[in-house]
């Protein structure tokens, strides 16, 4: 109950905050770092519960946004029908890679993802309609009522998509499919032999995990005007999405939570102050530092430290 | 196109691909027989090739620069070995996750180093087999890729001898295959495993080498070769020696020939490999010499 | 009388320079690529535009009141630049906004500027304003659109008798635009294409490529290529050669414009023809002294001394705005707008009109062909006669050497 307290409060705080504040720039950095908190619990449903290591993010997280760029283009479809058609599109292809690769270890899985990434990024390049190297300047349409201004709503809607990816991740943990994840984690071979359906939990997982990255990515075209492949399928989601749950922490749904609001927005800040290389360099230490001091992320040292009390 | 065409495509996939057998051969140690998830090797390539930049610049020959890195890079596998072992690999299978975030972490940080210090513009080396070519009729074959070639067999043939002639290369086999056993007879495997990241990381040098004298490297090189790398490996099967050469040839061959393809072009080059690899997982994942 | 009016006019003067004063400075404001593929451009684009900020402030500012820059690195990486982009104009409180160099980080800022109508300086951008339409959109480059930028290459394969093209363009937007305006153009002029290949921005190697277009045998080749393939392809085309049908070849690479690949490449440019947007021995006025001056500069920010390609329009743009600022004695959009598409500018790369959709009214590509270039010299560029200009006509210094293969000594 305290959970869909806290949800609607939130919720609630973000509509108040786009009905009563006017400041552009806030709405656009909420907006990446929204955005990244999406990623990461969608990222750690498989990642963190299930123990296989998605380097691909930004083949799923891209594919949506094509997904909803190209719809958008072709049918002028509103941003609803883009987002639930970018989720069906990165969920399938969650599908069809889970059963392709999920059968081997978690580094073959990884290196599985890697593979993806290329290949579509390689599609969408060949793809004159979808803008091919290119790429594509989209003209917005007007923000639905009762938002006046455009990226306002998308900021409102990306509170609502995140906070729905907390619901269901939060879902997934407490419920029997998030035992069998953590009992596959811990040790396949027992999970399997206790009769576990190891195999289908996580492809279950992969492909709730890629819908979800697919309907994160689905108002980017929609955010920037323009979407392009390069861009699109930049490592910075890979390593955005991997580095905030090992920073909070993977076993809770609130680790990724935490991770990405200090990762993004630390990124945020350090774009507009020391803005430059070090924006990477600060990720790269930020993951050393945290998985190998603290593996439970930042969570792990809140317990320990509120535990010793 | 022409059959000519088509043999010379084949013939210079066979050079390239005897290139990226010597890049992933280092990985073929970590990653085929020590099972470390050392997705930070192409960053110490091309860490390996900016050093080699650096004593150019002092005059020597790039290949000779390889050479002259060996130790220093073999101490530094050294140290990443026993650090990657005290904080994941002592702590059990959980960590092994954390194991894969660690050298993408690293990798990242190699590259911002590598930024920082070097500045964002690629950087290149001048020999005497550089820009030059061989001729045989109407083939041209670049000199720097035929001096590539022939540095990554001898790279090759001597780690292939190493592994199977000497005590400490029966005993990297070893304690890929059966650490327990290794450990009754005395032998102690961290060790033995720390020596062979060192020399996996010290092969990761001279790959630098190479990957200089092929062409102009940048910090972000890495990320390209990651994929290459494992799909090599992969398609090997995990810590075959010989098997990487194949899988070497057979990538640099096929790249080559999607690359003359008037309807493939040179747009899925790339992805062709991976395509390779993506298959190989699916349908033959032990790879074609694995065990 | 004469005294009390000496005495208003005295104090009305004190008192209005006051009040300039106590406005604080003009605040121009842009993110730049410093960071991801072209940050090597972008570090020395931004030097000049340093310079002009200085040079201004030293002249007393623009208005009475002295200008202040706020540059933010985007990384190449257009998913940063709205934010980048409101924080100037929300926090900063910027007057006046220029966009970061290249059409890819520029795109998903045109939206904004419509939105908010605000002027904007465009940097070296290709038609980003065609589906958006902003009117207060000025884009400072030589070209305006695909067709006028390969006019003066092709032209000059067909005066050489060319029948056959063979195009070659990396897989990225600058490129991609440039190859289907030079396609159009070619197929217009009754060109066969015998040979076209488009590739992935990794590739580090195009023997096979090269090999590919000689067993073509076409009459020209045009390549669109970024710096790293640009050195790829010239190091390929020396070692395996193209044939001796080409009679010409280059057009578009990007990348041998910079000094330090050209130091490095040496006579391998040898023969071939290339676009650039000056070279030394045009007479625009104040290039000269401004090259000077940036060679200094650049070198202590260890960034391309010689500075031909980006950075004298860079510095154009900030002469643009101080002509139009002086010009309307304000810094209202409108006002600078209406002024920058009414008058002719006189910068450093010349006079520059602009037509309705903000681009140059007429385009200004230099194709020049490499002649006599030695190994390991960096001076020898600063010296007119090593790129000798073949287009456009009025600042033609000579004619193509043909076919290819002579006129790179081999």
């Amino acid at each position: 109950m305290k959970f869909w307290i806290g949800v609607a409060v939130a919720f609630g705080a973000a509509a108040a905050t786009a009905a009563f504040v006017d400041f552009d720039y806030f709405f656009f950095a909420a907006y990446t770092v929204l955005m990244f908190v999406m990623l990461a619990t969608a990222w750690n449903i498989l990642g963190g519960y299930a123990g296989y290591v998605n380097f691909g993010t930004p083949a799923f997280f891209g594919l949506g946004a094509y997904t909803a760029a190209v719809l958008y283009k072709a049918f002028a479809l509103p941003l609803g029908l883009q987002i639930a058609a970018a989720a069906l599109m990165s969920g399938l292809l969650g599908l069809v890679a889970g059963l392709l690769t999920l059968r081997l270890r978690g580094i073959f899985f990884a290196i599985a993802t890697i593979a993806l990434t290329v290949i579509m990024e390689t599609l969408f390049i060949n793809w004159r309609y979808a803008g091919g190297a290119t790429g594509l300047q989209l003209l917005r349409p007007p923000p639905m009522a009762p938002f006046e201004s455009y990226i306002k709503m998308l900021f409102v809607l990306m509170v609502g998509m995140a906070l729905a990816s907390i619901a269901l991740a939060r879902y997934v943990e407490r419920s029997w499919l998030g035992r069998g994840l953590r009992a596959l984690r811990d040790s396949e071979e027992a999970a399997e032999s206790s009769g576990v359906p190891t195999l289908k939990l996580k492809v279950f997982a992969c492909t709730l995990s890629g819908a979800l990255m697919g309907a994160c990515g689905a108002p980017m075209p929609m955010y920037l005007s323009f979407i392009e492949p390069a861009s699109t399928f930049n490592l910075n989601y890979a390593v955005g999405a991997l580095a905030s749950p090992m920073i909070g922490g993977t076993a809770h749904w609130l680790g990724p939570v935490i991770g990405a609001l200090v990762l993004s927005s630390l990124q945020q800040l350090v774009t507009v102050t020391i803005s430059n290389e070090m924006n990477v360099l600060v990720v790269g230490v930020l993951l050393v530092f945290f998985v190998v001091v603290a593996p439970d992320g930042i969570l792990g040292l809140l317990k320990r430290i509120f535990s010793r009390k | 196109m022409s059959g000519e065409l088509l043999f010379e495509a084949v013939l210079f996939g066979v050079l390239l691909g005897g290139f990226y057998a010597a890049v992933s051969m280092g990985l073929s140690v970590s990653f085929g027989l020590l099972d470390v998830p050392h997705v930070a090797h192409p960053a110490m390539m091309v860490l390996g090739a900016y050093c080699t930049w650096l004593l150019v610049g002092f005059g020597l020959d790039p290949i000779v620069a390889g050479v002259v890195l060996m130790p220093a890079f073999f101490l530094l596998g050294v140290a990443l070995y026993r650090f990657y072992y005290e904080a994941f690999e002592r702590r059990g299978s959980e960590a092994a996750v954390r194991g894969i975030a660690f050298f993408f972490g690293l990798a990242l940080i190699i590259e911002v180093g590598l930024m920082l210090g070097f500045g964002v513009d690629q950087r290149m080396v001048e020999a005497a087999y550089i820009g030059r070519s061989l001729s045989f009729g109407e083939i041209r074959l670049p000199m720097r890729t035929l001096v590539v070639f022939g540095a990554a067999l001898v790279l090759t043939a001597g780690l292939t001898l190493y592994m199977s002639k000497t005590f400490t290369g029966r005993a990297i086999k070893a304690v890929a295959q059966d650490e327990p056993a290794l450990r009754l007879m005395g032998a102690n495997p961290v060790r033995i495993k720390q020596w062979a990241f060192g020399i996996a990381t010290a092969v990761a040098a001279v790959a630098g080498a190479m990957l200089i004298i092929i062409g102009p490297v940048e910090p972000g090189m890495d990320r390209v070769y990651i994929g290459r790398t494992f799909a090599v490996v992969v398609l090997a099967g995990l810590g075959s020696m010989t098997g990487t050469v194949a899988a070497g040839l057979l990538l640099g061959v096929t790249e080559s020939i999607v690359l003359i393809h008037p309807d493939l072009g040179a747009s899925w080059a790339p992805a062709v490999s991976f395509l390779l690899l993506l298959i190989v997982l699916g349908a033959r994942p032990q790879g074609l010499f694995g065990r | 009388m004469k005294i009390r009016n000496l005495l208003a006019v005295g104090f009305g003067l004190l008192f209005s320079a006051l009040a300039a004063a106590q406005q604080g400075p003009i605040k121009i404001g842009m993110s730049m690529p410093q960071t991801g593929p072209l940050g090597a451009g972008g570090q020395a684009a931004l030097v000049a535009l340093r310079m002009w900020v200085e040079d201004v402030n030293a002249k007393g500012g623009l208005l009475g009141r002295k200008v202040e820059f706020i540059v933010y690195d985007d990384q190449t990486n257009p998913a940063l630049t709205p934010a980048i982009y409101t924080k100037l104009l929300d926090v900063d409180k910027v007057d006046l906004l220029i966009a970061p160099y290249g059409t890819v980080p520029t795109a998903p800022i045109m939206p904004l500027v419509k939105q908010r109508d605000l002027l904007l300086m465009g940097n070296f951008s290709f038609q980003v304003n065609h589906t958006v339409k902003h009117d207060k959109w000025f884009n400072n480059s030589p070209w305006n659109n695909a067709a006028s930028w390969s006019d003066g290459f092709i032209g000059a394969g067909q005066k050489l008798g060319a029948k056959s093209i063979a195009f070659l363009a990396a897989d990225q937007e600058f490129a991609q635009n440039l190859a289907n305006g030079a396609r159009e153009l070619a197929q217009k002029a009754g060109l066969k294409t015998v040979y076209n290949q488009n590739y992935p921005p990794t590739t580090t190697d195009f023997s096979a490529m090269i090999r590919g277009i000689r067993a073509a045998k076409p009459d020209m080749v045009f390549v669109m290529s970024y710096p790293n393939d640009s050195v790829a392809i010239v190091r390929a085309v020396n070692e395996i050669g193209v044939g001796d049908s080409v009679k010409i070849f280059g057009g578009g690479m990007v990348g041998l414009q910079f000094t330090p690949i050209m130091t490095n490449l040496g006579s391998s440019l040898n023969g071939i023809v290339n676009y650039n947007s000056y070279v030394p021995g045009i007479k625009y006025p104040g290039i000269e002294e401004f090259l000077q001056r940036y060679a200094k500069k650049a070198a202590e920010a260890k960034v391309d001394p010689l500075g031909f390609y980006l950075p004298p329009f860079n510095y154009a743009i900030g002469q643009m705005l101080e002509q139009a600022i002086n010009g309307t004695k304000s810094i209202d959009q409108k006002k600078l707008a209406e002024y920058l598409h009414t008058h002719e500018l006189h910068t450093i790369v010349g006079p520059i009109k602009y037509g309705p959709d903000g681009e140059w009214a007429n385009p200004r590509v230099v194709q020049a062909q490499f002649r006599d270039v030695t190994d390991k010299n960096m001076d020898q560029f600063r010296q007119p006669g090593k790129q000798v200009v073949i287009y456009p006509p009025q600042y033609k210094t000579g004619d193509v050497v043909a076919p290819f293969e002579k006129a790179r000594g081999k």
